[in-house]
Order: C-alpha cells, then structure tokens, then sequence
C-alpha cells in the first residue's frame, strides 16, 4: 500500500511536492524585517498533493465512530443527531466572512439571530438575561461561579470562601470554583442518588458563597429535594449554581430559575444539538436571575425594537469581563439558533418526553436482562446508570472490557467510570433520537456480552478486536511520552 | 495483605517513614497506596531545601487514572528528593519500601512522629478502609 | 416529529415495557410546583424550507465586505477540501476521543496536529487547542505561574501592545487567583516594547508577556526580551501569529534558550472569520513544562499486539481526574477547529505557508505606500511589521469609516477606545487575498473621501 492507512501524513511526504494552487504563486521578499528576528530554518511541514492529503483525512475519518455511523450512548453527553441544516445554514457566507469587529450596520443578520437566541435561552431556563459569550460548559461554569464572586464582593460580604460540590458533580465544577479562588467542600449523596440534606445543613453557613448543583444529577436522577436545597443555601446567604449539563432531560417540563437557581450554564453542544466535533467546538451560554444582571460577562445583544447592537463594558460597567477575544464560538451559536427555531416551542417540550422515554425503557430492558441498577427505584432522567460491580468480581469482566466489547458490536460505549460514587459504572444517554430498534438491539448485545464473559470471561477481556487497534497501553503512553513525531 | 514493615511509622494517608539516626526522617508511600494508584508514570518530588508544614501536599504522585497528593507526615526542611523516580516512576510499585523513596525531610519538631502510627495500628486502619 | 423517529405503536410498547400510562407519568418525580406550562417564548416550529430562506435572508444582510480589517481575525484562502472533509459526519459528529480504539482517526489527527503547531513554534510540545487565541493566553499565564519553580511570584508583566480584547480576557480568567498585572508601556516611536526601557531591577515576576507582531503590527525584539526576563528567572511567554511564524523567527528560538510558552490564535490556519468564534487557541512549551500544559494532549503508544496507536495521554493533569487540583477546568476544547487547521496545514505545506506569509507582507507594504500618498495619512509607528500597520488619519475616523462601509469596504480596526493617546488611528490590514486592484478600490475612495 503506497499510503498505508497508518502512516502519518509526514511519512508519505516526498521533497519538493507542493500545491502551488493553494497560496500565491509568487514569493514577494520580506523586507524592511530585521535578520535576527527572521526565521532561519523553514518549518518541517508535510509535502504531499492535494489528493493524497484529501485522501489520508477522508481515510482517517473513517477510524472513528460518530453519530452519523453509531449508536454513541455516552452518558452525560447528549450524543443526538445533529442536523445538517444547521450546518449548513450557519456557513453561509454572509456569516462565515463576517469579521467580528464588523459595523453593528454591516451586522443585523448575525445580531438579530444571536438576540433571538438570548431571549428563548431566557424562557426555557426561567432565567431574567443570558449571555452567550462563554466558549463551552467549563467556561460557562467559570462566568457563572466569577458572578457569583463579584456579586459577594460587591456586598462588601468577603467572608464567603467555600464552594459547595456535591460528590456526584463533574469534575469541571470543583476545579472551576478553585480557579475563582474558591476552596471547595464536598457534599455527599445518600442512598436514594440525592444530596445529603442533613449533610447540606451542618456545612452551609457564612463562609458559604455558594452550591453548584447539576439537576438531573449526574446519577442520572432529578433531584427530588430541591427547593429545600435552594432554601437551605439562600438562608445562609449563598447562591445556587446550576449545571446545565443534564438541561436534556427537563427541557420546557422544568425550569431552574423556577428551581430557585440563580445561575445557569447551558451546554449548546448537548442540549441544543451543535456538533461535538471529536472534543469541541461547544457553546456554554450563561443565565442569571435578577440580582446577577449587573455581572453578566460581555459582549451580549441588545435590541431597541428597530436596531440590533452590541453590549459592551461601557453599558455594563460590573461584567465579570470578557472570556474570549470576540464573541465566544458565534458559529456554534448560530447552530443552536437554527435548531431551536427548527424545534420550535413543541419541540423543545418533545426532547426531553423522548430522551426520558428512552431512557426508561432501556432502563426497563436492563432490568428485565438482570443487569443491576445504581438507583433501581428511581425514575431515570434522560440518562440511567448500570453498575457491573457483580460481574466485575464474579467473572472478572470489568465495565471496560464490557465498553471495549460494545466497541466490536458497532456501538459506542457509555460513559464509564463516572460518576466516581458509583463501583463498575456505565451511564447510558441514549437521546431522543434514537429509534427503538437501536436500543432493543444495544441492551440484546449487552446481555450477550454478559453471556460470553461466563462462558470465556478471557475474550471479553481482550476485546476489542474488530477496531483500527486492539487495547492500548496508556502506561506506556503517560511514561514514554511521544506527543510530536520527529524525522529519523 | 500487602506488606507493612515493623520498624516503620505510617500516616494515615498512607505515607511511611522511616526515623534515621541524624535526626532525619525517609519518607514513601506504602506497598498499599501503590497498589491502589496502579502502574505510576510520574513522581513529582519536592525541591530541596523547601520548608513544608505537617499534612501540606509536598509531591504528586501519578498513575493513569489518578493523581494523588503526597502530605508530608511531619513539618521540616527536605534534605534530599529521590530524582531517580523521575526516570523510574516505577520503583514506587516496585520497591515501595526501598528504591521507591519519595523524600528525605529534616525533622522540625520530634514530636510529629508520636502522631503516627504503628505497624499494628497501619494494618487496622488499611482495615478499616477496606469497608 | 422533527429528529424523534418514535411511531405511535412503539411509544405503546415502550410505556407497556416501562409499567406507565403515559409519557407525562415518567416525570412523577419532579414535584408538581415546579412544573412549567408552556414555552411562549420560543417561536412555533418551522420547516428546514422556512428555515433555510429565514437564514439566508439575514445571512444576506450582513454582506460580504471587502475586508482591511485584522485585529485579531484575518480574511485568509481556504482550500475547498479543507471544510469539505472537517465536516464529514465521522470528524463532525464525534466527541473526544474517550475510547481510543473507536477514535483513531481523530487521534491520529491530533497528534499530527501537536506535530505542525510544535513544528511552527519550535517548541517541544503542543496541547490539542484551547478556545481561542485570548483564553489561551490566560491559561498561559496562569500555566507559567504553575511552572515556574524559580519564582513564587504572581506577578506578570504585560505589555500594553498586547491585544486590548487580550488583556481583558486574561483579567477576567486569572485575577480571581491573586495573580496582578504591571502594565509594561510601549516605545511611542516604534510602537515596540523598548528593551532599554526595562528596569535593571523589576524584582520578582512569574512571566513576561512577548507579543510577536504586537496588536499595532510591529515586531519586537524578540531575542532581547527573552533573555532579559530569563536574566531575571521568569518566563516568556510568546503570543504570536501562526502564519508570520511561517517568515519569523519561532518563540522557541527566540534569544539564547527560547521562549518558554506560546500560545495564539488559530484562526488564520483555515478557519473562517465568521464572528469571531468558533476559533481555537494553539499554545506549545518546552518538554520540562508539559505537565502543567492545560488541555488535551494525545500521545503515540502501542496496542497489545505491539501496533502503534494513538490515545489520550497525561490525563492526570486535568479536572476529570484531578478534580480540584486540576491544571485548569477546561473539558470541551475546539477539535472540530484544529481538524481543519491540520488539513489545512498539510494542504499548503511549508512552501504555501511561506508564500501566504511573504504575500501579507508584501500586500500589507502595497497598500502602505499607496495609503500614505493620500493627503492626511501616515504611518503612526517606525518599527518593522509583519501585516498589520497603525495609520493616522488628519479626518476623524468614524466618519471616514462610515463613509468606507457605505461602499462596502472594511476599511481597519479604529483603536481610540482602547488607545485613547491614538486619536484618529486606524489598524489595517492586507492578507494574501487582497489583489491590486481591491487596494486600489481602497485607497480611491479613502482618498475621495479624506479630499471632502
């Protein structure tokens, strides 16, 4: 093979093969720059054709599972369809070569979309104002947690140096209340998959600034006591964070702002189906009640009922600032715009009716299969988590060996091993937009691993074997780095 | 049951120490700990000469799926830290008691050593953890 | 129902499966309180057919400029396969690369990635992006405050010549962690940082910010910068342009051991302007530094039977795992951004790279000359430039820029607002896509309308 599929792009390269059509055929001099800050050695870049180098990455795409070609179940995730639409409408040209300091007067288009955005993102949170700015969920947490900060040090009120974090949370929230100069306390989880109210109680107190909560949980159930949370937190005089990470699951049934948050981040890229993109681009706008307007990182959209126009510093002189240089991933923005004016308002309500409805079923599957449940008298949410903890130590047969496994039936596996709280875990999402044939057919392979793990728990163990690769050796790959390929 | 030597000291985030005639102290992780990180791709040792407090995070130890901090059992001045783990991450699983030795601190006040515990005391507590 | 492919018979069977009447049932466990009647805030639902003549009509609003305007985002030629291929459903719909076995394709990528961009700053080592060229310089400062095992300073300096939106966002995401900026001024000659200007003793410091070109467009001296801040065991930390690294000495050969850190925007590597997002932030560092580098990295291994292979590396480092000790929180990065940046890369090779740089500089030094033959325009500073040079206007800027927008004409970025000392000032730009004539239609009406 001339282009083995493994090569990497720099090994097919060939000296001197170029594709003079790409860049001006000319090579103008470089003048009036001095010598010593001019580049001596040219860059070590591959030299391959157009064609070879379109045929590497298309051979390439075709070594990974994506939702267009898989079942892609990860919990916590919202790997639905994306539609291709909102592809393709957001790359128009207009909006792909709009420079982002473009005059408000060169910019109604785009300005009218994201302004539109704001106020339906306004209505299915409950919340008073929304920012888009923030670049993805970890971003929007960061803006959320920062408003949180100035809104206490606008108060004069410095005394509040813990954050809250339930021991179920995702990882990004206690890292994000430390970036914000927050020391974080855990909260733990009963056996019913809620927070610890009692827990709550004996912690919460002056020093607290505030609670970052994801409902639905990350367990994959809602959270039943949440109005006494809300109570406990506000009494003490902190506020509430909500983790829009789950907003799947509640979508025009529940809102947080009627949940008593004062807060929200929503991630795009689940809840609103912009693409993942193999780890971004996501969006993670953010929300806030009243009392955290003043704080609302810029810029955001205004409109005077005749003119769309930009939100800056000058009209908002408490933003927490700017999380990027422009507007944050305005392409993705505009994605989320166009499937939520596709949906519309009886769609939204139909996202979270058939992501739950999917869940439970397969919840109910997974039953009837003899898998154990983490939380099996519960509701699941749009997500629901199986604990293999029994075949782990009755057959040896790990979760991983059974998501390895899933790999070689064509489906991805579920998110495993988080949430941390729960032995052996695998939580499934599988979203509204699967048919039911998937699901019969993903818990029929699921209860025919079981199966094999009795009767060869070995193979299992070894699996995959269909892949581009077998299993890796990720010792090997955190001890021997090899991040950059280097010429023999 | 994993190892735990007699002649050691232990802390109850599974540090081991070893107490040296000059006034210094050997410090490590146990043969448990190491079992539980899994297969180490980094050790992070702390600098020489640093002052570190009781109980403050001083090293990092890493494996795959996990980072764990190392606290230091007693206050002190480090005198030495073992580079050879920055090669060898490895000798903490291989020789946790031995080539795996993560630091060498000068004792500020002797009696930090009367907080920890025992061999016997070590082997209950990892006990007691297992359930 | 748009995107639920459920038929009335089979949410019958799935209900009979479930033990429930009826859909509502499955939310029982949300109290009755709090339940929300309607969405009167989201307009009714629409056809891909409404859809499509809704967006084209606003797409057609904003027009299509002809563009001299930078400032941070670039109107650079895109090769037709580049977006083509990124958006294959394989690359498009897939999220990060969690099991390695099912996501070689994007790994390799990435690691191909990790390769160009290490390759392009001369550094040891790249992340797999952050979300753009400003996050990316305030991870960057907080990584080197991280790094750096010499000074236990928070303090960075930072050149006010650095980006204006820049700065801002670096204040927003690093303040909170006690960590305070000394405003470092530029030479109002040359626009450059004056490495004479520096104090022969600025105590203690974590970091020195080198812009290279800085937002004015002038290029700094580089070299001497970086040993001056190493003199002084801090940090450098570069923030440059990826296509003048194809012509400018890379961050880490600047001075006797290089820069330490570089980060910038990707934006000019195949990524439309469109807005300003989505963008990513490249950022690269030398080997000692990698496990305080925030962000995804991917590293080559083997699988079991010896094959090499690609997967997800270092992870200890980040919030999944290291919770809040974390190096940062940052979890969704901006992969769809660098796939098309790779192919991007491979598209034009070194050779295209070079010649995109050489043709900005010698576009950018055309519309220069012919600028500044208009009566009432000069070259604001002396130093050296790479594609972006600050020009004074004797008319005031907004109504010559209204003027030029009424001819469809991007006419520069005017920076008085951020530069108040810089009154009538416009920052302009020339990439390789700007021919002769689009300078000549420039400088016409520019003239015209300076002449009134």
């Amino acid at each position: 093979m001339s282009s083995g599929i493994n090569m990497l792009i720099f090994e097919q390269s060939r000296k001197g093969r170029t594709n003079p059509s790409q860049a001006p055929f000319e090579r103008p001099e470089l003048t009036g720059i001095p010598e010593s800050l001019q580049r001596k050695k040219r860059v070590v870049m591959a030299e391959t054709s157009e064609m070879q180098t379109v045929r590497h990455y298309t051979r390439l795409s075709k070594k990974n599972f994506s939702i267009d070609t898989h079942f892609y179940p990860l919990g916590s995730c919202t790997m639905k369809y994306n539609p291709r639409a909102c592809n393709s409408l957001s790359m128009l040209p207009g909006f792909l070569s709009r420079h982002p300091y473009a005059p408000d007067s060169m910019s109604q288009g785009y300005l009218s979309c994201m302004y539109e955005l704001q106020e339906m993102l306004k209505d299915v949170t409950g919340m008073k104002e929304v920012s888009l700015t923030p670049a993805a969920g970890a971003q929007g947490e960061f803006a959320g947690m920062a408003m949180i900060r100035a809104y206490h040090d606008s108060r004069n009120d410095d005394q509040r140096t813990e954050v809250l974090v339930p021991d179920a949370a995702h990882g990004t929230n206690p890292a994000t209340a430390v970036m914000c100069g927050y020391k974080v306390r855990e909260i733990p989880t009963n056996d019913q998959g809620d927070v610890d109210l009692e827990a709550l109680k004996q912690v919460v107190g002056p020093q607290t600034a505030g609670l970052m909560l994801t409902n639905p949980s990350t367990l994959g159930v809602f959270e039943r006591q949440i109005e006494a949370i809300a109570g406990v937190v506000h009494e003490a005089g902190g506020l509430l964070y909500y983790d829009g990470a789950n907003l799947n699951a509640i979508l025009g049934k529940v809102r947080p702002g009627d949940m008593g948050f004062d807060v929200i981040h929503m991630n795009l890229h689940k809840t609103f189906s912009t693409p993942h993109g193999g780890g971004g681009p996501g969006a993670g706008p953010v929300g806030v009640n009243e009392r955290l307007k003043p704080f609302l990182p810029v810029p955001m959209v205004a409109y005077d009922g005749d003119h769309y126009s930009w939100v800056t510093e000058k009209e908002n002189p408490q933003t927490i600032g700017r999380l990027s240089g422009f507007m944050g991933n305005a392409g993705v923005l505009l994605r989320a715009y166009i499937y939520a004016r596709l949906l519309g308002r009886e769609g939204m309500v139909r996202v979270s009716e058939y992501s739950t409805l999917n869940a439970n079923y397969m919840l109910a599957l997974s039953k009837q299969k003899g898998f154990d449940l983490a939380f099996p008298d519960r509701r699941a949410t749009h997500e629901f988590i199986i604990t293999l903890k029994r075949q782990a130590k009755d057959l040896g047969v790990n979760t991983m060996d059974f998501a390895k496994r899933l790999l070689d039936y064509g489906f991805h596996a579920p998110t495993t091993y988080f949430p941390l709280l729960i032995p052996e875990c695998l939580l499934v999402e599988p979203t509204e937009t699967e048919d039911k044939e998937t699901l019969d057919a993903f818990m029929d392979v699921m209860a025919k691993i079981e199966q094999e793990a009795r009767d060869d728990p070995e193979y299992v163990k070894g699996a995959p074997y269909t892949q581009p690769v077998r299993r890796l050796d990720d010792v090997r790959a955190a001890r021997e780095l090899d991040l950059v390929w280097k010429s023999e | 049951m994993s190892e735990i030597p007699g002649e050691l000291k232990y802390s109850k985030s599974h540090e081991w120490v070893q107490i040296e005639d000059d006034g210094t102290v050997l410090v490590g992780i146990t043969e448990h700990a190491q079992d539980l990180l899994g297969d180490m791709v980094y050790v992070e040792v702390p600098e020489v000469d640093s002052e570190i407090e009781v109980e403050e995070a001083c090293a990092v130890v890493e494996s795959v799926k996990a980072a764990s901090d190392i606290y230091s059992p007693v206050s002190g001045t480090i005198t030495a830290s073992n580079e050879a783990l920055t090669d060898s991450p490895e000798l903490v699983n291989s020789d946790p008691f031995g080539e795996g030795w993560i630091m060498r601190i000068k004792l500020a006040d002797r009696a930090d050593l009367d907080q920890l515990m025992d061999a016997t005391a070590y082997a209950e507590h990892v006990e007691s953890e297992d359930h | 129902m748009p995107y639920i492919p459920h038929t009335e018979e089979e949410v019958g069977q799935m209900l009979d499966t479930i033990g429930v009447d009826s859909i509502e049932d499955l939310f029982d466990e949300i109290p009755a309180s709090l339940r929300h009647k309607s969405l009167d805030g989201v307009p009714t639902q629409a056809t891909e057919m409404e859809v499509t003549r809704l967006m084209h009509e606003r797409a057609a609003l904003d027009g299509q400029p002809l563009c001299f305007m930078g400032a941070g985002a670039y109107d650079h030629h895109i090769p037709a396969a580049v977006w083509q291929i990124t958006t294959r459903g394989e690359f498009y719909t897939a999220y990060t690369p969690y099991q390695a076995e099912a996501s070689q394709g994007t790994l390799q990528l990435l690691y191909e990635y990790q390769t160009m961009m290490a390759n392009l700053n001369a550094l040891d080592v790249s992340n797999a992006s952050l979300y753009d060229g400003a996050s990316a310089m305030a991870e960057a400062i907080l990584m080197a405050v991280r790094a750096n095992r010499k000074s236990k300073s928070k303090r960075i300096l930072m050149p006010a010549n650095v980006h204006p939106a820049y700065r801002k966002t670096a204040e927003a995401i690093v303040t909170n962690q006690g960590i305070t900026f000394e405003l470092i001024d530029y030479d109002h000659t040359s626009g450059c940082i004056d490495p004479a200007s520096l104090p022969t003793e600025p105590g203690d410091f974590a970091a020195l910010i080198i812009p290279q070109p800085n937002f004015f467009g002038t290029l700094e001296d580089v070299n001497v910068l970086t040993d001056w801040a190493h003199k002084h065991k801090a940090l450098v930390v570069g923030v440059v342009n990826p296509i003048a690294l194809a012509v400018l000495v890379p961050p880490g050969e600047w001075g006797e051991s290089g820069a330490d850190i570089a980060c910038g925007e990707g934006q000019p590597l195949g990524i439309p302007m469109s807005s300003g997002g989505p963008f990513y932030g490249f950022m690269c560092c030398k080997q000692a530094y990698v496990r305080q580098m925030p962000g995804r990295i991917i590293g080559r291994t083997v699988d079991l039977d010896g094959k090499p292979g690609y997967t997800l590396t270092l992870q200890a480092r980040e919030q999944h795992i290291r919770r809040s000790k974390a190096t940062s929180n940052i979890c969704t990065n901006q992969g769809l951004m660098i796939t098309a940046s790779t192919i991007h890369m491979a598209l034009l090779g070194a050779e295209g790279l070079e010649r995109v740089a050489l043709s900005c500089h010698d576009n950018t030094r055309k519309l220069i000359e012919k600028l500044t033959s208009i009566d009432g325009v000069e070259v604001v500073f002396s130093g050296a430039y790479f594609h972006e040079v600050l020009i004074r206007l004797s008319a005031p800027v907004p109504e010559v820029m209204r003027a030029l927008y009424a001819q469809n004409i991007l006419p520069g970025y005017a920076i008085q607002d951020d530069y108040p000392e810089l009154e009538n000032c416009l920052l302009v730009c020339a990439t390789e896509m700007r021919t002769d004539s689009d300078i000549e239609t420039y400088a016409s009406h520019l003239q015209r309308v300076m002449g009134k």
